[in-house]
Formats: C-alpha cells, sequence, structure tokens
C-alpha cells in the first residue's frame, strides 16, 4: 500500500443551513486532503463547521442543510485476485443523498463514531442487534455469521465478556463501554476512513485515554484512515499527523503536527496555540485569550472572517476580499494575506 | 415478571374491594333512593299510595335496612357472579346490560381501530414532513377535532344527512331490522349505519392522537441514534420505521389498554344524541332514577376494566421498552 495514495480530496466544500432568519454558512470553504490510512485531525472552537464536515462528507447533514458547492472526491480501492489494486473515483456532493451508491459508502466504507455514546445508540436495541445491522447490510453473510463477527468485533475493541454483552442494551453498559461498542459498529466492515466526530468529548478522562489508545491500535492493525473532529489540541498533539484548522465554517490552516504546534502561520491557529497552558509558564501570568467574540453567523464581517479579532489585521485588505489559500511550503497551507506572494 | 404480576393483582383485588364501595356509595348520596322517585311518580299518575304500603315496598326492595348492610348483600352476590336487580326495569342486572354489550363492544372497538389506523399514519407523515402543506392541512383538521365537542359534531351530521339525503341517521339499524331476527339484510343494515357513529365518536381521539404521533416523533426524529442509523447506510424508510418510529410508539401503544373501559360504557353524550344501544345512555339513566344495583354493578364493572387496563398497559410498557424493569 503506498501511504501518498489520495483517498479523500475535499475541494472549496460550501455547506448552508437555509433557516428562516437567513442563512448560515456552516462551512464556507473548506480544503483538504486524507491519504490512506493517514489519520488527520479536524480543529476548531464550537460551531465552526468540523461536525458538518463529517456530516457533509457522508451526506448526512440534517434538514435544512445543504451541500451547496465544492466537491468531495473519495477514491475506493479494489483488490483484484491478481493482486493488482484498482482505483475507483467517485465525488461524494453528486450523489443523491438517498441513493443506493452513497448508501454502499456509507458506514461500509466511510463510518463515522458521533460524540456522545449515550445517545447515539438506540435504547431499544441490543449492541449486537446494531452491530449486525451494519454487517448484514454491507457484507453478504447469514444472521449467524453476522452475530459471530460482531462478537468478535467486540473482543477486538476490548469489551468485557464479548458473548454476553452482544445481548446488553445501551443503558445497562457504561459510556466507555457504549463508545467500545459504537466504534465496534462502526468498524464491522472494515472502512477505509473512520470519521470519529469528538469521539471521547462525553467520557472522563481515564476512559478516554482508553478509547484513545484502541483507536490508535485499531488504525494501525486495519490500516485504516481516522479524521478526528476535536476541539482538543492534546488530543490532536497525541492522535494525528496532519493537521486542518477551522474557523467560522473555512479551513484557515493545513499542516503536518509538528509544523502546526511548532511553526503556526496562521494568527488564529497562533492565537489558539497560545491559549493552551505550558509546562514551565510562570503561575503569576495569565493565559492568554483570543480578544473579541465570534462573529455572529448569520451576519459575517466581509474578507477574512478573523479579522475583527486579529493582532496582525490589515486594514483595507483584510476586511475588503476574500482570502484565497496561500501554499507556504508543499503540505502546509495558510488562508490568510500575510502569506500574500 | 410473574412475582410482579402477582403482586399487582393483589393490589388490584385491594383496588376492587374499594372501588365496589365507591360505586355504591356514589349511588347513595343522592337524597331519597328509588322508591321515593317511583312513589313520586305513582302519586304524580292519581295513585294513592300509603304509607303502609310505602313500607312494604321498602322491605321487599331491602331498602329499609342501613346502606352497609345493603352494599354487603350486593357485594356477596356479585362475588358469586350475581349482580342484582334493576328496579326498574324489574329485571337482572345482567340481562339488562347483555343485549347492550355486543354493540357497545362493537361501535367503541370500530372507533378505536378508526382512530389507531387514521391517526398514526397521518401522525408520522406529519412529523417526518413537518412544515409541509400536508402538515398544516392536518394541523388544522387536528385542531378542530380536538377542539369541536362530538356530541355538537353528531348533531350537526345528523342535520347534514337529513337535508341531503332526507334520511335519518340515528340508531344502528333502520326501523325495520331493530328487532328482526340477525339475516344478511340486516348486517348490511348495521354496516350503511355504523360510519357516522365511528367518525364522529373517533374524530376527536383521531385528532388528539394525530398530535401526539406528530411531537412523540419529532423529539425522536432529531436524536442522535437516527444519525447513527443513517451513518450505516440504511434505507431512509426502513430506517426510520426500526428506530425513531418503533421508540415513539411505545407509549401510544402502552396505553392502548386505557380504552378497556371505553369498550364497555361508549360514549354516553353521542349515543344519547344519536341514539346508539350502547350501555352509556343505561347508566346515565339509573343514576337519574336512583336504580342503585344497576348504577353500581356498571361503574364497578368499567372502574374493574380500568384497572385491567391501566394492568395491560404496564405489562405491554415492560415489553417493549427494555429500560423499563418492574420492581
Amino acid at each position: 500500500m503506498n501511504d501518498n495514495q489520495l483517498l479523500l480530496k475535499v475541494r472549496d466544500l460550501k455547506t448552508y443551513f437555509f433557516l428562516e432568519e437567513g442563512t448560515v454558512h456552516a462551512i464556507d470553504g473548506a480544503d483538504f486532503d486524507i491519504r490512506r490510512g493517514e489519520a488527520v485531525g479536524v480543529v476548531g472552537e464550537s460551531g465552526c463547521g468540523k461536525s458538518v464536515t463529517g456530516q457533509s462528507i457522508l451526506r448526512i447533514v440534517p434538514n435544512p442543510g445543504e451541500v451547496v458547492e465544492g466537491e468531495i472526491t473519495f477514491y475506493r480501492y479494489e483488490k483484484r485476485d491478481d493482486g493488482t489494486e484498482v482505483q475507483e473515483v467517485v465525488d461524494l456532493t453528486a450523489l443523491d443523498p438517498r441513493g443506493d451508491e452513497i448508501r454502499s459508502i456509507r458506514g461500509g466504507e466511510i463510518s463515522m463514531v458521533f460524540q456522545e455514546p449515550m445517545t447515539s445508540l438506540s435504547p431499544v436495541h441490543t449492541m449486537g442487534q446494531q452491530i449486525m445491522e451494519a454487517i448484514i447490510l454491507h457484507q453478504k453473510v447469514d444472521e449467524d455469521e453476522a452475530r459471530r463477527r460482531a462478537i468478535e468485533m467486540l473482543r477486538r475493541v476490548g469489551m468485557p465478556q464479548p458473548e454476553s454483552t452482544v445481548d446488553s442494551y445501551p443503558h445497562q453498559l457504561s459510556g466507555g463501554m457504549r463508545q467500545r461498542g459504537m466504534i465496534a459498529m462502526a468498524l464491522s466492515c472494515s472502512p477505509s476512513l473512520l470519521i470519529a466526530d469528538e469521539p471521547t468529548t462525553a467520557l472522563d478522562v481515564t476512559t478516554e485515554a482508553q478509547i484513545l489508545q484502541l483507536m490508535r491500535d485499531l488504525q494501525q492493525d486495519l490500516g485504516m484512515a481516522i479524521m478526528f473532529i476535536t476541539h482538543d489540541l492534546g488530543v490532536i498533539a497525541e492522535m494525528t499527523s496532519r493537521v486542518v484548522v477551522m474557523y467560522m465554517g473555512k479551513v484557515v490552516e493545513g499542516a503536518d503536527v509538528d509544523t502546526l504546534f511548532y511553526d503556526p502561520k496562521h494568527p488564529y491557529t497562533r492565537a489558539l496555540l497560545n491559549s493552551i497552558p505550558r509546562l514551565g509558564h510562570d503561575k503569576s501570568e495569565r493565559l492568554e485569550s483570543i480578544k473579541g467574540v465570534v462573529p455572529d453567523p448569520y451576519n459575517l464581517p466581509p474578507g477574512c472572517p478573523f479579522h475583527p479579532r486579529c493582532a496582525s489585521f490589515m486594514p483595507g485588505v483584510c476586511n475588503v476580499e476574500e482570502v484565497p489559500n496561500f501554499v507556504i511550503e508543499p503540505g502546509h497551507t495558510a488562508r490568510c494575506f500575510l502569506y500574500a506572494d | 415478571m410473574k412475582a410482579y404480576i402477582a403482586r399487582r393483582f393483589l393490589y388490584m383485588i385491594l383496588l376492587l374491594v374499594m372501588a365496589s364501595m365507591v360505586s355504591f356509595i356514589v349511588i347513595t348520596l343522592p337524597p331519597g333512593d328509588y322508591l321515593t322517585s317511583y312513589i313520586m311518580r305513582l302519586k304524580a299518575q292519581g295513585q294513592d299510595v300509603g304509607l303502609d304500603e310505602e313500607l312494604a315496598l321498602r322491605r321487599q326492595y331491602g331498602l329499609d335496612q342501613p346502606y352497609y348492610i345493603q352494599y354487603f348483600k350486593w357485594a356477596s352476590q356479585m362475588l358469586r357472579g350475581n349482580m342484582g336487580r334493576s328496579f326498574e326495569f324489574n329485571r337482572p342486572v345482567w340481562d339488562v346490560i347483555q343485549p347492550r354489550l355486543g354493540m357497545t363492544i362493537l361501535v367503541a372497538g370500530v372507533s378505536l381501530i378508526f382512530t389507531y389506523v387514521m391517526a398514526i399514519p397521518i401522525g408520522i407523515y406529519s412529523a417526518v414532513r413537518q412544515y409541509s402543506i400536508g402538515d398544516y392541512v392536518f394541523t388544522v383538521i387536528g385542531f378542530a377535532g380536538v377542539s369541536i365537542p362530538n356530541f355538537l359534531l353528531a348533531l350537526v351530521v345528523m342535520v347534514f344527512a337529513y337535508r341531503t339525503f332526507g334520511t335519518s341517521i340515528g340508531g344502528l339499524f333502520s326501523i325495520e331490522y331493530v328487532d328482526a331476527p340477525w339475516s344478511l339484510a340486516k348486517i348490511q343494515d348495521l354496516i350503511k349505519h355504523l360510519p357516522v357513529p365511528i367518525i364522529v365518536i373517533g374524530l376527536s381521539g383521531t385528532a388528539w392522537l394525530i398530535r401526539t404521533m406528530r411531537a412523540t416523533l419529532l423529539d425522536e426524529l432529531h436524536k442522535p441514534y437516527v444519525q447513527t442509523a443513517r451513518a450505516k447506510g440504511l434505507k431512509e424508510g426502513k430506517l426510520l420505521a426500526k428506530y425513531p418510529i418503533r421508540v415513539a410508539l411505545n407509549p401510544i401503544a402502552s396505553t392502548v389498554g386505557w380504552a378497556l373501559p371505553g369498550l364497555f360504557s361508549g360514549q354516553t353524550i353521542i349515543s344519547i344524541v344519536l341514539d346508539l344501544p350502547t350501555i352509556g345512555p343505561i347508566l346515565l339513566r339509573s343514576l337519574m332514577t336512583e336504580d342503585m344495583f344497576l348504577a353500581a354493578s356498571t361503574l364497578f364493572i368499567s372502574t374493574a376494566l380500568t384497572l385491567v387496563g391501566t394492568l395491560i398497559s404496564d405489562m405491554l410498557l415492560v415489553w417493549l421498552d427494555p429500560r423499563i424493569q418492574y420492581t
């Protein structure tokens, strides 16, 4: 497997919500790539469009949201009998969100783990029923075989006594167990991409560490790519090799994880990193915060959405023009006029 | 589970004893008794009823004894399956109720089925297509159905039917079939008469159920587990039926048992307006004439069915929703 093979390419993605109060530009220009087997972090504060990005890829944006522009190119790789691989290219934005093709991708090739393990599982079906459903939907197996695979999957995610927990209802399990079950369900059809939407936000730190460890192990074993959506920079540093930073629906910076932490370019990324407490920090010093507030989503400022809060604001430039993506060096982009040639 | 049901049965027996007392006390509350009103009627017809005669009648009916003795007599007869005698009809209570029981169950049962069959699909449609034209239309009909008293609707429908078709639509049979033995023609006549009472009785329930179904399903539709199911790649229709609708139906399915007393006593006011041969009007009449054993027995059966219905509901809920435990 070539590590540089593209798996998902998102270009100029725009997802809007058409509400009575106005149109919310939940995603307003997202560009990033995910390569096979790679862990990519998507980071940003609440409401920046991280979760909607995941929903847009699976085409499950809830009403009244809609993918209005852009491309999401998904590369499918199929092994032939003679060992060669064939590549098939699908533009996910062109598919009917209720059609057969996107449904075969959902859960089969791209699957998702959600934030709240308490409410993301059906309260009236057992863990096993919910995992078996995904298996039967995407693989040609009968019920007995699906049950065997569900138990095997539960064992793999470290569920204690999988033979009995398979028949447990979610309310009989702890938060961490439910999230393990959720991961087992997502991985039951060996997807090539797992979208993890803040999978550990609702868990305590000990359980969080266990779940993160589990996801890292499974990623290595199964060779899948992970898109890790979070607001926690610590989790990003630990889990991912590349990061995209989002602000107000736009991807403002993309880089590999070391570059992003040691040489951030976009003023928003810099401000974000400055607001994390560090070891050796003088106790008497106040922690820096980003000045100003997040703009009103119905009434975005013109130009760069970050300019009212930006330390390097250039009047007459930042508040006038749409900012394009500038390539700083290969693999490192920033959406900021400071880096215009 | 067995212990739970056994315990519930014990509570039920206790409640039934209390219910029988309340049913009996209710009848003794108004001043006077059946004989007072009976003698008044006789006197109004010009018959002279002397004090001796009155006392003799009182003894004959057992009304000369204190209430608690009357209650124990009635209660011990009830235990042996004898509900006492109706003073007014001068027949055993069961013989008064029994001929009307079939029609009561038929009318109430068909109305109930009509309510569920209409309301559940419409409620689902209204929730899934929230704020569509169809949803608005059903919302208007729903609110009208909830707010119009159904006896008024019954009157309007009767006037309308009389003016347009020139037929009286009261009752469940045409005059020539009322006392006729059962035949195919009589059944056809019944089927022709059924729709009006069914719609009139069922409308407000249907309207309520549409609103309930819509509201509970709307709550469920936006729960994260629906998105999880969608992210699995399930077909939208199958997904809706298996997850949110299944969960939203729980509270509705579990209240089915509450309809049980309604099947017995029926809709009293509508039955009077539409002249339906059900038990409701009999109950009202027995209360007015203070026909104590008929009234008490009818009230008692209604209460007993309410208790049984509640037990059925609770058991259904435990069966439908694994989160609910018997303790």
